[in-house]
């Protein structure tokens, strides 16, 4: 998180990102690398395995800039991603989450 | 799967195997530590020819020779640490210019790695954003399902570099190998989508005056033909990046060369004034676009690129077609009327006319185009030329007679001084019936030139023409155009003797400065075969022109 306050940041347009995921050490670096190297903060990061723990749920909070639609497709050429998808901010993964950070 | 009898192999077995079974017959590298078990069972190899480079950055771009010249990936080898972080250059400039590479590199055995031991360097995580994928293996099994990827990695789709991180002890280890994998090739792309196909040929019929602009993409699909005769059928006016010189012949009544920032002043004012740009293979980098708002201002755009990512990156297209360019520039060559654009073309050949490449010297040997040109004069198109980076990257660029994909290898993306004469090794131990000949300087030959010795030691037919104006040129035309003529740190105060240093590493050279021939004694050097330096002054104040001031528009060219 920057030094917006909570307010401000609510007032940015956010997406929600899932990403299906090959579940092995490394696979995050690929994704949160993609981002960094662009300077483009993630705000939020949830990961889980799915099903027998082959692959690996990736929930993504970030915001919306121009950069958006470019990030997707750079996140879905990654070897180990097996699907990206984008939802809106009114995506409740995060905000019924939110209880463990208060 | 392949079922023979049942073998006991190690890991470092398994690889070179593997890398049999994939085709590979020459590798280059240079062995330490963590390596030593893949390098004991090369040893046993008598399929595959090991290149021992002298540095490691040397033996990835000897890979990438071999790799570009041939459009197959190659492999390159390295140890641990060191090894592996001398490697990383060649690495990410296959990554900027979409070459299939395999680097293979020995780590720290498992039970060591965290924990700072000798020669350790987290090599997964500082190839993450310079490879296409990589791996660190957990097994000697998983080199079985490894290997093969990596190869069919680095082709599929976008080629690209693979590293796979071996640790020593999954390369000691020791397992039962019955089925082997079958060698890992090219995944097959999905057709493209027949309706945008349609929209581009009628966006193609509808322009009155559309350019053809192809890129690296092109030559690495192997569809430099498709690509003429689309030009040919439309009457499309016909520019290339840097990576995609050769693709068309330069001297086609249809190609307007090289675009971009030494681009010649009548291909950027055509691009200026179309209103249609078929983008085939070309990723509208900046060197190619200058000022993007700047570039083709009135044109639509039809992009075809193999990488979906590319499409609306840059310029956002009015039909941008994922998918093999080959593949498509096949479809749509049916499906484009044949045209004669008789007044687009009588404009683009006025253009060519008023402000054609201005080539001043081309007729003395002594001047950096004349050089160019009578290097040129020696050979023929079964050449291959690479360079290194600077002002003669340039002036070849611009001067030099490509007429066949893959003839040209270039540091395109990256930009790597160093390059060129590794990288002409590596095309001449692909292609040994060529003759090589590396254009360079006197600042990039010097990054790399511990290779002389490989040159000499493996007898490659390559000939390094050392364009020496004892300055880093582009460096020293840049202070001098925009920096008020404060040249600082760009003049060389000592000089090496090439031609000693040549000949003290084992490779023949002469001085074109002290010929009274220069065109004879070329002849001459170029004809022989065996590795061979050729040395010639050029004047440090010479530029490349014309040029487009960084971050201004193609149309405002200084120069030229």
């Amino acid at each position: 998180m920057n030094s917006l306050t909570r307010t401000e940041n609510q007032a940015l347009a956010r997406a929600v990102l899932e990403l299906d995921v090959n579940n092995h050490a490394g696979v995050m670096s690929h994704v949160v690398g993609l981002f960094s190297r662009r300077a483009y903060n993630v705000e939020a990061i949830l990961v889980m395995p799915v099903g027998g723990g082959q692959t690996s749920r990736i929930w993504l909070l970030v915001n919306e800039d121009e950069r958006l639609e470019q990030m997707v497709k750079q996140v879905e050429k990654l070897e180990d991603v097996l699907a990206v998808r984008r939802h809106g901010t009114e995506h409740e993964v995060f905000v019924r989450l939110e209880e463990f950070f208060r | 799967m392949s079922r023979e009898a049942p073998e006991s192999l190690s890991g470092a077995q398994i690889v070179v195997r593997l890398l049999e079974r994939q085709g590979i017959r020459t590798l280059a590298g240079i062995p330490g530590g963590a390596i030593l078990p893949i390098y004991d069972a090369l040893s046993a190899s008598e399929l595959i020819h090991h290149v021992l480079a002298r540095h490691e950055q040397g033996g990835g771009f000897m890979a990438q020779g071999m790799a570009r010249a041939t459009g197959l990936p190659a492999v390159c080898m390295a140890s641990s640490g060191p090894g592996a972080t001398n490697l990383l250059t060649a690495i990410a400039d296959a990554k900027l210019d979409s070459i299939p590479l395999v680097a293979i590199t020995g780590q720290v055995p498992r039970a060591m790695i965290g924990t700072d031991a000798f020669q350790e360097v987290d090599t997964y995580g500082l190839s993450i954003p310079i490879t296409k994928h990589n791996f660190l293996v957990g097994s000697a099994e998983e080199l079985l399902q490894v290997i093969p990827r990596a190869f069919r990695i680095a082709a599929s789709g976008r080629p690209g570099p693979v590293l796979v991180d071996i640790p020593k002890d999954v390369q000691n280890q020791v397992i039962e190998v019955a089925d082997w994998p079958a060698p890992g090739c090219a995944d097959p792309l999905p057709p493209p989508a027949a309706d945008l196909i349609a929209r581009a040929a009628a966006m193609i019929n509808e322009a009155v005056r559309p350019i053809l602009y192809l890129g690296g993409g092109v030559v690495h699909s192997g569809a430099a033909v498709a690509a003429v005769a689309l030009a040919e059928k439309a009457s499309l006016p016909t520019v290339m990046t840097l990576m995609a010189l050769g693709a068309m012949p330069v001297d086609h009544q249809l190609s307007l060369g090289m675009l971009g920032m030494h681009g010649a002043r009548c291909t950027n004012l055509a691009l200026d004034e179309c209103d249609l740009l078929i983008a085939v293979g070309a990723r509208f980098d900046d060197r190619a676009t200058g000022k993007v708002a700047g570039f083709c201002p009135q044109a639509k755009i039809v992009h075809i690129d193999i990488d979906p990512s590319e499409l609306d990156k840059i310029k956002t297209a009015h039909v941008g077609i994922a998918g093999d360019v080959g593949a498509v520039l096949q479809l749509l060559l049916p499906a484009v009327a044949g045209a004669l654009r008789v007044d687009w073309l009588a404009r683009v050949a006025h253009l060519k006319a008023e402000h054609p490449l201005r080539t001043p010297g081309i007729d003395d040997p002594r001047s950096p185009y004349g050089l160019i040109r009578a290097v040129a004069d020696c050979l023929d198109d079964e050449a291959t030329i690479t360079t290194d980076v600077g002002q003669h990257q340039m002036w070849v660029a611009q001067a030099y007679p490509l007429r066949r994909p893959r003839q040209w290898l270039t540091s395109g993306g990256l930009g790597t001084m160093g390059f060129g004469m590794p990288a002409a090794i590596g095309a001449a131990l692909a292609e040994p019936q060529r003759t090589v000949v590396c254009f360079s300087g006197d600042g990039s030959i010097l990054m790399n030139i511990q290779e002389l010795v490989t040159a000499a030691e493996e007898g490659v037919n390559v000939k390094i023409v050392l364009m020496n104006n004892s300055s880093l040129g582009l460096v020293f035309q840049q202070q001098t155009l925009f920096y008020g003529e404060r040249i600082y740190a760009s003049k060389f105060k000592g000089m090496p003797d090439f031609v000693r240093v040549a000949e003290g590493f084992g490779v023949p050279a002469i001085d074109l400065d002290g010929a009274s021939d220069p065109r004879a004694a070329l002849a001459a050097a170029l004809s022989t075969r065996g590795p061979m330096l050729i040395h010639a002054r050029i004047e440090m104040r010479e530029q490349v022109l014309p040029m487009v001031p960084p971050g201004a528009a193609n149309k405002d060219m200084i120069g030229g």
